[in-house]
């Protein structure tokens, strides 16, 4: 057991580095800082080593309390959460010294603290093996998030913030609804152990294994923001900090994860009690969240409610992939993933960027050009290519992948990603000319010459990370290719829990 | 008994989304308070209903499921926390607005304030 206790570190680091700031530094922005750059650097190093670990190694499971499994609370390393921990902690890294060079962790408390808390239920929510263990994490990461969203104050975030909350709470009851319905058939919420009870319940608990199911697909669609649950989105991550906006870019993601994890593990597509009936609400699902986002790309109104239709447009395409459930499309899936939100976070980032720097968010009617024009402006084009799914960035191979896996239904599923990639296209080149082109025709000058080195170099550096991303486009895919399978031959993971072994 | 507790469940449920559904942050968060209140009550009953039954093993026959019992805890300490945090929202956003709606009209939406 190589990692063992190792797995625990992306959830106890960051909860304990929150607590010491809460405590000991109240009120030093200096420490909290250079605390919260230290424990997102560690949880980057952890992260990479627990990936090494998933990688060399088969699944392993980390017993809280050492209660063995399904009694007690299991944390599970595999391919795909050390994948997610990972992604996680490289975004985070950015984040946080975008927020240390704008100044927006200046702007309310706690902006630090909160942040290492979001980590920590995300990070556990990826890691963990247990379905009730899930819902407390998906809390864990939804409170700070609420914390996040309202930072820095003002009215309409405030009111904002208080329909993301409702809008949270309402799925909060649905998972709590769907798991006290999984325990009562099966009277189990390991999900390893559910792995192993599902297939031989009785014919006659299929109808309340059928209403469970799509119970948590429901939820994971509210976070995962696929339509028709995806309203709350827009106006949520408009209306938040630009900071936030992009880590909250990763929050979507956990939708994604939990989908996978449980349509390949829980409810497989082999499960005779649910069959092929996640697919069949999911596949159709994805492809209209693709057409909205698109469509709320072409129309939006301001640059951050732009970007937030273009991150549901991207969650359209991943659950596209997701919902077909086979090998092939999730490693693209995966790949796609990976790639969505750090382009999402990349072009949350130069919004807000422009945003602070210009007289009015809106893009209808002109505004004086703003401060490093020229650099900004070539930041929204790499974001954008990568966002639309031009080449020469990730964007394009993630979509080439999904298209490749779709060969059989060209019809219905090439047309609409390739017609939603035009109307894409379009709507980030209309936004792009009027912020940058249409402020360059006015002979004004900027009145805001602020320099935030340590902001474009987080910028810059998600971006390096897609190139990255395209260059090992090879290597990476193999590898996710490998995982997709670990996936769908879940007898590793389940190995990893010792049901009824340990003693 | 189990269409008592049936009927408690759906009934709170129906109160909790018709309160949800109104305009103002108070009734929406009394509505998502009755519906925490059903689910909690659902949580409890996944164990089986058990009259006089320990949740303990060997002191009665047959004894009642401990677990649904501790997951209702974890869900009732969640369910207080987030309510308490969305009525300081509420309290907050009441404040900064001058008026408790829920809904946002077109011309208070996106205008995050611009800040030097």
């Amino acid at each position: 057991m190589m990692m063992s206790h190792w797995i625990i570190a992306p959830v106890v680091l960051p909860a304990l580095v929150a607590a010491l700031m809460v405590i000991t530094m109240r009120g030093d922005l200096v420490l909290q800082r250079v605390a919260g750059v230290a424990s997102t650097l560690m949880l980057t190093g952890i992260a990479l080593a627990l990936l090494w670990a998933a990688t060399t190694a088969p699944p392993e499971a980390y017993f809280l309390g050492d209660w063995p499994a399904p009694f007690g609370i299991v944390l599970v390393l595999d391919r795909l959460s050390a994948l997610m921990v990972a992604l996680l902690a490289l975004l985070a890294l950015a984040v946080v010294l975008y927020a240390i060079g704008s100044g927006w962790d200046t702007k309310g408390a706690h902006f630090h603290p909160l942040l290492q808390f979001l980590l920590m239920g995300i990070g556990g929510a990826f890691l963990t093996g247990d379905a009730f263990n899930l819902f407390v994490f998906f809390e864990v990461l939804l409170i700070a998030s609420y914390g996040l969203m309202v930072h820095a104050g003002g009215g309409t975030r405030t009111r904002a913030g208080i329909q993301y909350v409702a809008f949270n709470l309402v799925g909060s009851s649905l998972f709590l609804i769907a798991l006290s319905l999984v325990y009562a058939v099966t009277g189990t919420l390991n999900m390893a152990d559910l792995a192993v009870k599902l297939p031989t319940l009785p014919e006659g608990d299929a109808a309340l294994v059928r209403v469970a199911a799509v119970m948590l697909i429901l939820v994971f669609a509210i976070k995962g923001a696929l339509v028709p649950l995806q309203f709350w989105l827009p106006g949520t991550y408009a209306n938040a900090p630009g900071v936030v906006a992009a880590m909250f870019a990763v929050m979507t993601k956990v939708g994604a994860y939990a989908t996978i994890r449980f349509g390949t593990l829980v409810f497989p597509p082999s499960l005779s009690a649910t069959g092929d009936l996640l697919s069949s609400l999911i596949l159709p699902a994805g492809l209209v969240t693709l057409v909205v986002g698109a469509i709320g790309v072409l129309g939006a109104s301001t640059l951050p409610r732009l970007v937030a239709f273009g991150a549901i447009a991207s969650m359209g395409t991943a659950f596209i992939a997701i919902g077909a459930f086979t090998p092939a499309t999730t490693a693209a899936a995966l790949y796609y993933i990976v790639h969505s939100t750090l382009a999402t976070a990349a072009l949350f980032l130069v919004a807000d960027l422009v945003t602070r720097r210009r007289a009015h968010p809106r893009l209808e009617g002109t505004a004086p050009p703003i401060a490093q024009s020229g650099l900004i402006a070539s930041l929204y084009l790499a974001a954008a290519v990568a966002m639309a799914g031009m080449p020469p960035l990730s964007g394009f191979i993630g979509k080439l992948l999904i298209l490749d896996a779709f060969r059989d239904q060209t019809a219905l599923v090439w047309s609409t990603i390739l017609g939603s990639s035009f109307l894409m296209i379009l709507g980030y080149a209309r936004a792009g000319s009027r912020v940058f082109w249409k402020a360059s025709a006015l002979e004004a000058q900027p009145n805001d010459t602020r320099a935030e080195p340590l902001a474009f170099a987080a910028t810059i550096g998600l971006l390096v990370a897609l190139a990255g991303l395209t260059v090992l486009a090879g290597p990476i895919t193999d590898w996710l290719t490998d995982t997709a399978a670990a996936l769908y031959a879940p007898d590793g993971y389940i190995t990893a829990n010792q049901l009824g072994q340990k003693g | 008994m189990e269409a008592l507790v049936a009927s408690a469940i759906g009934l709170l449920t129906a109160v909790g989304i018709y309160m949800m559904l109104r305009l103002r942050t108070f009734p929406v968060i009394l509505g998502l308070t009755f519906l925490s209140y059903a689910v909690n009550l659902f949580i409890f009953v996944s164990g089986r209903l058990t009259v006089n039954a320990a949740p303990i093993i060997g002191r009665t026959e047959p004894y009642a499921d401990p677990l649904p019992q501790a997951l209702v805890l974890t869900a009732i300490v969640i369910s207080f926390g987030m309510t308490a945090v969305l009525m300081i929202m509420a309290i907050g956003g009441n404040l900064e607005a001058g008026h408790d709606r829920v809904n946002m009209s077109d011309t208070d939406d996106d205008t995050p304030e611009v800040q030097s």
